[in-house]
């Protein structure tokens, strides 16, 4: 049982799909996912814990060994962002009951079960595969799933936002398949570390570097980097809450992961960085998302589409880490993978609430909110504070590992528009406390109460675990800066 | 380098970048289908093609046969085709739930309404 983790990490959520057809009833369907999920977070942990005292699990699916094989490669890196994907899950499915069945008719409800997890496993399959062929299968997975699950929303731009993104999506999908196919032109091996052995004899060619060029915008447009990130808010804006929640957490963190990986595990770090101006477009880029997305998130009305566009700045300061090519750049990048996910977690869930009592995320609607729904709007703040990087939360510590990187370079006109960066934050932030907490409800409505306690608890445990792992950074800090460090030691 | 020597490749180019351009180009929401297909298409032939060997057999295991063509892009391109598949099904079901909705599938229709009830909102 416990060497056939890798593949059980993949096959719960993929079967357990199928399953919730049969079982049809929306509140059984709910409790059978939301066990699906749990049971693969159990998987992950326990996974996790086999590397740190075994090191890289390799597994062989059905017995046949790579490179003939597809083999499933756990090192810490995976094992980390498996923790992550499916903690987040599991607590947006403890949410979902609620806001699904305000959302969604109870005929819907079951697909989107099916949706979720059939997302959830393209996700997990990113992760725990050694197989550059294997991901682009499971990057569709989870991105035809996604596509539903906006489809989904009650606005009908979330149709329209949904096709714009299977559009932008399938064109970057289809860049990686170029990309994967050239690179086996040259190497004859999809093994990502065969890829990473033959790559180096052929690392002149004209076709390697053509692969790398594809298949990195490929990533860049699933990851959201400005300027390729126009389907995400949209995309964001108008699904339903609990899509939301889990897209925004997790989704754009694995394609990091896949840009990572290739990067250095497959390419190598000396490929990448040297024989191309790789870091050069990725910190312009990462800068330009940055002030971008922010000055946009500051017009807003719409709230949920304001924290997408945050969503695509705090992207441009992960690539912005990527870019400082440092160990300690890296380790920031590792740290706001994890950290924006609670935040982003913590907001949209305490958002799902939101509309659940309210019905609208239109700016005008929060007026007097903040007495009405205290923990809510409170779980908003602190969510909002983590954004900003205050002291006390995630933010922070990934903004200052961010800094300290960028000091270590000498790249200080850098560090200082980070830091201006975070104050567009604190515009868009405050916006939305001012007319919380300032202004006086509306006359002609009765108050609102509280959200239900199903969607504030989980909720209320990111909100947590954003102020926890600001203080006690042992756990993240600590995994992520071992696993800069061997992924610098795999690129040289 | 003879010009015709690879036209393979040529083919899949000439397909890519017509598709491509159909999918920026065209505001009709069933023509974006089309010309992303045609791109997805071309990456198909360039799987298959490059695993063509000159003076090569189909792969079949026997002593007779000593030359013979890579089967794994085939099978890989498989895969891709039921993803194309499966993607095309899915845009155009989500432009029947658009024409439903918005009563168009026109790009610069939908956005202009989209406006609309921005506004009024």
């Amino acid at each position: 049982m416990i060497e056939h983790l890798p593949i059980l990490q993949v096959i719960i959520p993929l079967l357990a799909a199928p399953i919730c057809l049969i079982l049809r009833e929306a509140r059984l369907v709910r409790w059978f996912t939301f066990i699906a999920s749990a049971l693969a977070f159990v998987n992950s942990i326990l996974l996790l814990q086999q590397v740190q005292t075994q090191g890289t699990i390799s597994y062989s699916l059905g017995g046949w060994d790579a490179p003939i094989g597809i083999e499933y490669r756990i090192d810490l890196l995976n094992a980390y962002l498996l923790i992550l994907v499916t903690s987040i899950s599991t607590l947006a499915l403890l949410a979902a009951g609620p806001s699904l069945r305000k959302e969604l008719s109870e005929r819907k409800e079951t697909y989107f079960y099916v949706a979720y997890l059939l997302c959830l496993t393209g996700l997990l399959g990113i992760l725990a595969t050694g197989d550059a062929f294997n991901v682009f299968v499971f990057l569709e997975i989870s991105s035809l799933a996604s596509y539903t699950m906006i489809a989904m929303g009650r606005d009908r731009r979330a149709l329209w936002a949904s096709y714009q993104y299977l559009i932008m999506g399938t064109i970057g999908a289809t860049f990686i398949l170029i990309g994967i196919g050239l690179m086996y032109m040259m190497t004859g091996t999809l093994n990502m570390y065969d890829l990473a052995e033959r790559l180096p004899e052929v690392q002149q060619t004209k076709t390697v570097f053509t692969a790398f060029a594809f298949f990195v915008v490929g990533v860049c447009l699933k990851l959201a980097l400005f300027p390729l990130h126009l389907w995400l808010p949209n995309a964001y804006a108008y699904a339903p809450s609990i899509a939301t929640v889990f897209l925004a957490a997790t989704a754009t963190k694995v394609a990091i992961y896949v840009l990572l990986r290739f990067i250095f595990s497959v390419y190598g770090f000396e490929f990448s960085f040297s024989h191309l101006p790789l870091q050069e477009i990725l910190v312009a880029l990462g800068l330009m998302g940055v002030f971008a997305a922010s000055i946009v998130a500051i017009y807003q009305d719409n709230v949920k589409r304001l924290f997408a566009y945050s969503s695509v700045a705090q992207i441009g300061y992960m690539i912005l880490g990527l870019g400082v090519g440092s160990k300690t750049g890296l380790t920031a990048t590792l740290l706001h993978l994890f950290n924006h996910a609670l935040m982003k977690g913590a907001i949209f869930l305490a958002l799902a609430g939101l509309i659940y009592r309210v019905g609208s995320v239109n700016l005008k609607a929060f007026s007097g909110l903040g007495k009405q729904m205290p923990w809510t709007m409170a779980a908003i703040v602190v969510g909002g504070l983590s954004l900003i990087g205050v002291p006390l939360t995630v933010g922070f510590v990934s903004k200052w590992y961010l800094v300290l990187a960028l000091l270590e370079s000498n790249w200080w006109p850098i560090a200082v528009l980070v830091l201006i960066g975070s104050l567009l934050a604190v515009i868009y932030v405050w916006r939305i406390v001012e007319v919380a907490y300032f202004r006086k409800a509306m006359q002609d409505s009765a108050p609102y109460k509280e959200a239900p306690l199903m969607i504030l608890i989980p909720t209320w445990i990111l909100v947590l675990a954003n102020i926890y792992f600001g203080i006690d950074t042992g756990f993240t800090v600590g995994l992520s800066e071992q696993i800069a460090a061997s992924l610098f030691e795999v690129a040289k | 380098m003879n010009f015709l020597e690879q036209y393979n490749y040529w083919i899949v180019i000439i397909l890519m970048m017509s598709g491509f351009y159909i999918v920026i180009a065209h505001g009709n929401l069933i023509k974006k289908m089309i010309g992303l297909t045609v791109f997805q298409t071309s990456v198909f032939i360039l799987y298959i093609s490059m695993s063509k060997v000159t003076a090569g057999t189909a792969p079949i295991l026997n002593e007779a046969y000593k030359v013979y063509s890579n089967p794994l892009p085939h099978v890989l391109i498989l895969t891709a085709i039921v993803v194309g598949i499966a993607t095309t099904a899915l845009g155009l079901a989500l432009v029947v739930r658009i024409k439903e909705a918005y009563g168009s599938v026109e790009e610069d229709l939908i956005q202009e309404k989209d406006l609309q009830q921005e506004g009024s909102e």
